[in-house]
């Protein structure tokens, strides 16, 4: 357990110094990314360019520098989404339950019945190609996974006694959802996240690959690399930098992502004695509260 | 038994395929833009107002949403998804020529990537915790972690443009041009199958059935090819189902990488053209691949677990 926890530290300084390169990025970078100096048009690595320059002439080492800003915004706004749009659907649906349950519910089935991503290409295209139009497509095919999970943690509370007090007391409704259902789904919710950032930041790349996502006026690595595609025989390094780029922040989260699960895995011996406690404490709490309203 | 639950399947299936319909109907009424001048702009001139005003009459476009939305489905239900505003050809003719190019690389995809991954998932769990496993669970994450594109584009470059063993670009529509897009997706998949054979046989371990049998004297390796390995393979069959059912919609981001003429391409050959009857006609495709796959799926289960054939 204590290696599983020195993992999660390491990785997590991982993940936080990807973070830093993205706040420092004006002062890690030796060039401005979007000064083209034609002159200086697709030159190999060298001092001066580290990672060579594109066709314009401009500094891909500051590019993927930059690029690192664009990918963990965006990812993290599309995981926020999925999460928020995801779980509001499936906290309303588990608490209300009949009709409104059955809509969404069915709906959810519906779109996991169908290849999600070939929706979101097709949602994308006819929306035009934008970095916010991307998020919103896949947004809209990757909620149904945080519905069903938010759903099924809120029935197995649902029937709890403090909810039952807490709705017979008078509590509104909104109340009651935002402060007894959301705390008790939340957590689960963001671990899941935290393990889907990766897949995420391969979604979005690829989308911007496809030149469905990000455009020419944003630094984005997915779309570095679709430029740099054309010059394959000629500008290796324009293809090179900008995927292994995804490459290391894709391992980073998902090492983190993976090492989380491990942590927080229920097979863990630690863990279980863990939960036992926690139920025993549980158990007693509910006595208490019972003969408190007795 | 089985009778009534395939009309059961096949009334779920049309009710989805209804559903997606009808999202895909009300995805292109809402885009931006004009049918009758896209294809206009198509052909080059574009003529007077009253011209185009005559056409929308004529195609039905000044009608609410829901008439017009029933006739197309209608025709949609006779095989007619119109006609193409970028080729001037219909639509089913367009997506029937990709229907072939697509299998033989969805096809030969996954016989790769069960090559690859079924091997490297049983070497994992046989050695748990030992230098193979973790050597596996290394290559596992990496394959995980890659984007596709980019194994392509580096497939690309050190096969075609270092080594030069095939050709970067080719008209050829063989076997050659099938390796590298086929290495490419069976590389990315082979990760997620890898890491769940190696899951399904630890798990397969741990059950009574193995402590019996090797307590009956019964050796070790032959348990585990008889006994374990068939058991645990039994489970990825939902999962080889779905992938093939997601390949067969077209991969878009490989076939571009290499040129690979199949149904992503298409796809997004069609988004950038704003060819709205050619989308339309793609996502009802693709969907009702999709779910007859699963379906077909679902029934081999039958066949191949005996547990369910007797209706236990």
């Amino acid at each position: 357990m204590i290696n599983k926890k020195l993992q999660f530290i390491i990785f997590l300084i991982f993940v936080l110094s990807i973070v830093t390169v993205a706040i420092l990025a004006p002062y890690i970078a030796t060039h401005d990314p979007n000064e083209a100096v034609l002159t200086e048009a697709t030159k190999a690595p060298s001092k001066e360019h580290f990672f060579g320059t594109d066709r314009m002439g401009r500094d891909l080492f500051s590019r993927v520098i930059y690029g690192t800003r664009t990918s963990l915004y965006s990812t993290l706004i599309l995981v926020l989404s999925i999460l928020i749009l995801g779980g509001g659907l499936g906290i309303i649906a588990g608490y209300a339950g009949g009709a409104t349950d059955t809509v969404i519910m069915r709906f959810a089935d519906m779109m996991v019945s169908f290849p999600g991503m070939a929706l979101a290409i097709a949602i994308a295209g006819v929306m035009g190609p934008s970095i916010t139009n991307a998020v919103i497509s896949i947004t809209m095919v990757s909620w149904t996974k945080y519905a069903r999970l938010a759903r099924s943690l809120v029935l197995k509370i649902k029937h709890e006694d403090y909810i039952k007090a807490a709705f017979m007391s008078g509590t509104k409704t909104y109340n009651i959802l935002l402060r007894y259902m959301l705390p008790s789904v939340l957590p689960t919710l963001i671990i899941t996240a935290a393990t889907d950032m990766g897949g995420m930041m391969l979604e979005l790349a690829g989308f911007s690959f496809l030149g469905l996502g990000a455009q020419s006026t944003s630094i984005e690595w997915g779309y570095m690399l679709n430029e740099g595609r054309a010059y394959i025989e000629s500008a290796s390094w324009l293809m090179i930098y900008p995927g292994l780029a995804i490459f290391i922040t894709v391992v980073a989260f998902n090492l983190l992502g993976d090492s989380l699960r491990d942590i927080l895995d229920p097979q863990n011996d630690d863990q279980i004695l863990k939960s036992k406690r926690k139920r025993v404490l549980q158990t007693e709490r509910k006595q208490v509260k019972r003969e408190s309203l007795a | 038994m089985l009778r009534r639950e395939l009309y059961k399947r096949f009334l779920q299936i049309a009710i989805v395929l209804v559903g997606i319909s009808f999202m895909s109907f009300l995805l292109i009424y809402l885009a931006p833009g004009d049918p009758v001048r896209a294809m206009f702009a198509v052909t080059g001139n574009i003529p007077a107002e009253e011209v185009m005003e005559e056409m929308r009459e004529e195609m039905g476009l000044n009608k609410p949403f829901l008439i017009q939305y029933s006739t197309w489905l209608s025709k949609c239900l006779r095989g007619d998804f119109g006609i193409s505003y970028s080729q001037g050809r219909p639509v089913s003719q367009m997506l029937s020529e990709r229907v072939m190019p697509t299998l033989n690389l969805s096809l030969l995809s996954l016989i790769m990537m069960v090559i690859i991954a079924i091997p490297i998932g049983v070497i994992s769990a046989i050695n748990k915790n030992e230098i193979a496993d973790y050597i596996c669970r290394g290559l596992t994450f990496i394959s995980i972690s890659m984007p596709n594109f980019w194994v392509g584009l580096l497939l690309l470059y050190f096969v075609g443009v270092k080594l030069k063993l095939l050709p970067v670009v080719s008209t050829d529509m063989g076997f050659k041009k099938l390796i590298l897009p086929a290495f490419t997706l069976a590389f990315a998949m082979a990760g997620k199958y890898a890491r769940q054979v190696r899951g399904a046989i630890l798990e397969e371990m741990n059950k009574d059935y193995v402590s019996g049998a090797l307590a009956r004297g019964i050796s070790e390796t032959e348990v585990l090819w008889k006994h374990i390995i068939p058991n645990a393979m039994l489970p990825l069959l939902t999962m080889l189902g779905l992938s093939l059912g997601s390949l067969l919609g077209g991969t878009a981001v490989v076939e571009i990488i290499f040129s690979y003429p199949a149904l992503g391409s298409l796809a997004i050959a069609a988004i950038t053209s704003m060819d709205y009857p050619l989308i339309q006609g793609y996502i009802l495709w693709i969907a009702l691949i999709y779910m007859l796959v699963n379906l077909a799926v679902d029934i081999s289960y039958r066949y191949l677990d005996p547990r369910l054939k007797k209706g236990a």
